[in-house]
């Protein structure tokens, strides 16, 4: 047993650290990953460990990581490319959206490209304007790509290393603001043991209605729940882990049970994972449902200024807010 | 034989470069304060300065008071009244030179880095402490003062800038004095970026007025600029048809002597010119970065030898332009411009929150109005609740 209390960050660290030991295809690749050990330090002492020719600082352009990490991916390799922040990706947007999610596809089966794309996303720290975004409906929306997004230091440390043996291409997205919260990992337990990757997990069983949340807002979901207990609610969290595919079987599961469902992120609400969300459980959970699905998101506006973000961000208030509504209707 | 012949010529460049420490690039300013009366880039244009009295003190009086309201807001972030500040210590030549050397009727395009600029355009340094503060995302008018929105996706701006420029053309405001052009400000590794080489592409193919101004200060956050590049960058402009410059970024009176140049070769409908100015970032990238664990000690120290202030102000001395008063008398004022900003910034108001849904469109959204609806309702539960 070497059950380590580690904070988010750090068990990405070890999570890739385990994963270049494992393979020495594995390469990391990205902006400040060397030295730096990545301007939050998710890379801190690759570079010094496994050299240059593992731990690549590379030239100043998104579009060249990931449109290169095809090609090494293509030559064998298994890329792992750091996008500085959120707000970045965009540069390499084509590279991500035309070419790693249909090389497959196009090749029929011939190319595969396992690729992993990390990108620290969401806001809460009180960054100026692109370090804040919530990009992932554009990749859930892009067939070919699969994402997933970590809520603990367990996941963090599993989901990284499961992510890179995939042969898929992976948006891996990690919850910036949750980057020092601890939890508990066990680095020594077998692989076998870890959770499977495309899978949702209930955070929190409960009874009377079923939160979605998934990355920086699972914290939020179960700090609501926690809240709600004082009203007498007993709150089920839903930690969905995987965007792409979605598992929502849990989800079905807990709203027949439950009859109201809330789901929770920060992205902007219209055409977001919890349209997706609410579609498919009104249609599988109809009859079980007391009220409609309801969402809790950013707005529909650009990300706004540090000083009013909190006011963007869903928190404890509009979640309980929204469980109120649900019980009302 | 001729191919090795070729790989061997290219490999002694290359060490050539790597081993002169002092690059060749146009100076008219040493780091000990000595004049260089002309000097002549690799075109065999010649350069000088012609400035009074009062112009030089003018152009060492900025460089102290954008050092010194730079250091104010490095300090005002140490106290948590800003959320990040970029540092412009070290570049205030650059800045400062190119910004003077710009004439009423150019645009500029800056990064985040440029408050030396800014303040050069006669906007309220107050200005950029409202992005780093996250009241606003950039306040001032960008075509008030010609100059444009900081912009923090790197390289981007150069490809707006292009377009302005190409619109310029267009407008048929090139050639004569009061022909406009256009300045694009971005650092050493912006020059790897898609954009930065297609505004390079296209301000080429349409001859545009523009003048690429890259401030080369040595790193790209901790990457060293051997990471972005295998030849100096201005000459990187030759292969795209047009003029590359290295200037001495920390030489005020070259700084402006190139780029008024260049400005007014643009406006005069020569097209592009690429200038590096070789510069060194003193501080950090931005408060958040921790430079001692990519760059040693020593370096900063070599490049304090060539600090941009201290070199203006022994010539000042040196040619008696000036007496101990000045130098006295330009502190006080600096900061005194400091302690008026810093009083200003603690007062600056939180945004009232419904605002954020204020500007989405010229046209307005009825999403966005039912949002803000929402929103307000919403936030009037609180009121009067102890929340
Ligand atoms: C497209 C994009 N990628 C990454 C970043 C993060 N980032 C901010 S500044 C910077 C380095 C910029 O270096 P350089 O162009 O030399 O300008 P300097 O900061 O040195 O003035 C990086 C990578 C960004 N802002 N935009
Ligand atoms: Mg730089």
């Amino acid at each position: 047993m070497a059950t380590e209390n580690l904070t988010l960050g750090k068990a990405l660290t070890m999570g890739l650290r385990k994963a270049m030991e494992d393979d020495p295809k594995v390469l990391i690749m990205g902006e400040d990953v060397g030295k730096l050990g990545g301007v939050f330090r998710i890379t801190d002492g690759l570079q010094k460990d496994f050299g240059e020719e593992r731990v690549i600082d590379t030239p100043l352009a998104e579009s060249g990581i990931v449109g290169t990490a095809i090609g090494l991916a293509i030559r064998g390799y298994r890329p792992v490319c750091e996008i500085q922040f959120d707000g970045f990706v965009y540069p390499a947007y084509d590279q991500i959206v035309a070419q790693v999610a249909k090389m497959h596809y196009r090749s029929q089966g011939k190319v595969r490209l396992p690729i992993v794309i990390r990108i620290p996303y969401g806001g809460g720290i009180g960054a100026v304007e692109h370090h804040s975004e919530s990009p992932e409906p554009y990749f859930i929306h892009t067939a070919g790509l699969k994402v997933v997004t970590c809520a603990s230091p367990l996941d963090a440390y599993w989901m990284t290393q499961q992510a890179i043996a995939s042969d898929d291409p992976i948006i891996f997205l990690e919850p910036k603001r949750r980057y020092w919260e601890k939890g508990d990992v066990d680095t020594s337990a077998p692989a076998s043991s870890a959770y499977p990757l495309h899978a949702s997990r209930v955070a929190r069983p409960g009874t009377d209605a079923t939160l979605v949340a998934y990355g920086p807002m699972v914290k939020v979901a179960l700090d609501a729940a926690t809240a709600a207990e004082e009203d007498g609610r007993d709150l089920e969290v839903i930690d969905l882990r995987t965007l792409s595919p979605l598992d929502l079987t849990p989800v079905y599961e807990s709203v027949r049970r439950t009859g109201r469902c809330v789901v929770v992120h920060e992205a902007p609400q219209t055409l977001g994972t919890g349209a997706e969300i609410a579609s498919r459980v009104t249609e599988e959970c109809f009859y079980s449902l007391e009220s409609p699905v309801l969402r809790v998101t950013g707005f529909d506006i650009p990300y706004p200024a540090a000083r009013v973000e909190e006011e963007y961000l869903p928190d404890l208030d509009r979640v309980l807010d929204a469980v109120d509504r649900s019980f009302g209707w | 034989m001729a191919k090795g012949a070729t790989a061997s010529r290219t490999r002694s460049t290359r060490s050539r470069a790597a081993a002169s420490s002092e690059p060749e690039m146009v100076q008219l300013l040493t780091p000990d304060g000595k004049r260089i009366d002309s000097a002549r880039d690799s075109y065999g244009t010649e350069y000088t300065v012609d400035f009074t009295d009062d112009e030089y003190r003018g152009l060492y009086r900025d460089m102290v008071v954008v050092r010194r309201l730079d250091a104010e807001a490095e300090a005002l972030q140490r106290q948590g009244e800003l959320g990040i500040w970029a540092s412009l210590k070290g570049q205030e030549a650059a800045q400062v030179g190119s910004g003077r050397a710009l004439r009423p009727q150019d645009m500029a395009f800056p990064t985040y880095r440029e408050h030396g600029v800014l303040y050069c355009r006669g906007i309220d340094p107050i200005m950029p402490l409202g992005l780093f503060r996250g009241v606003d995302q950039g306040g001032w008018d960008p075509n008030e003062f010609k100059f444009q929105m900081y912009t923090i996706v790197i390289g981007a701006q150069t490809l707006h800038a292009t377009g302005y420029a190409m619109g310029i053309n267009k407008d048929g405001k090139v050639g004569g004095d009061d022909g406009e052009a256009v300045i694009a400000y971005f650092g050493d590794g912006a020059t790897s970026q898609g954009d930065v080489n297609e505004s390079f592409v296209w301000s080429s193919v349409y001859n545009a007025p523009i003048v690429f101004f890259c401030q080369n200060n040595q790193y790209a956050i901790s990457e060293p600029i051997e990471r972005q590049t295998r030849v100096p960058l201005y000459q990187r402009a030759n292969g795209f048809g047009f003029r590359g410059i290295r200037v001495d970024g920390n030489d005020v009176l070259a700084s402006y002597a190139v780029t008024r140049a260049a400005l007014d070769q643009a406006r005069s409908g020569e097209g592009p010119t690429l200038i590096e100015a070789y510069t060194y970032r003193m501080g950090a990238h931005t408060t958040s970065d921790d430079p001692t664990r990519y760059r040693l000690a020593n370096e900063l120290e070599e490049w304090q030898a060539k600090d941009p202030i201290t070199r203006l102000g022994t010539y000042l001395r040196e040619q008696k332009l000036v007496d101990e008063d000045f130098f006295t008398t330009v502190d006080e004022e600096a900061k005194a411009a400091a302690q008026h900003l810093r009083e200003r910034v603690l007062t600056l108001p939180d945004p009232d929150p419904v605002s954020m849904f204020d500007h989405v469109y010229p046209h307005g959204s009825p999403e966005v109005d039912a949002q803000r609806e929402k929103f307000t309702a919403y936030a009037a539960s609180f009121e009067g609740s102890a929340h």
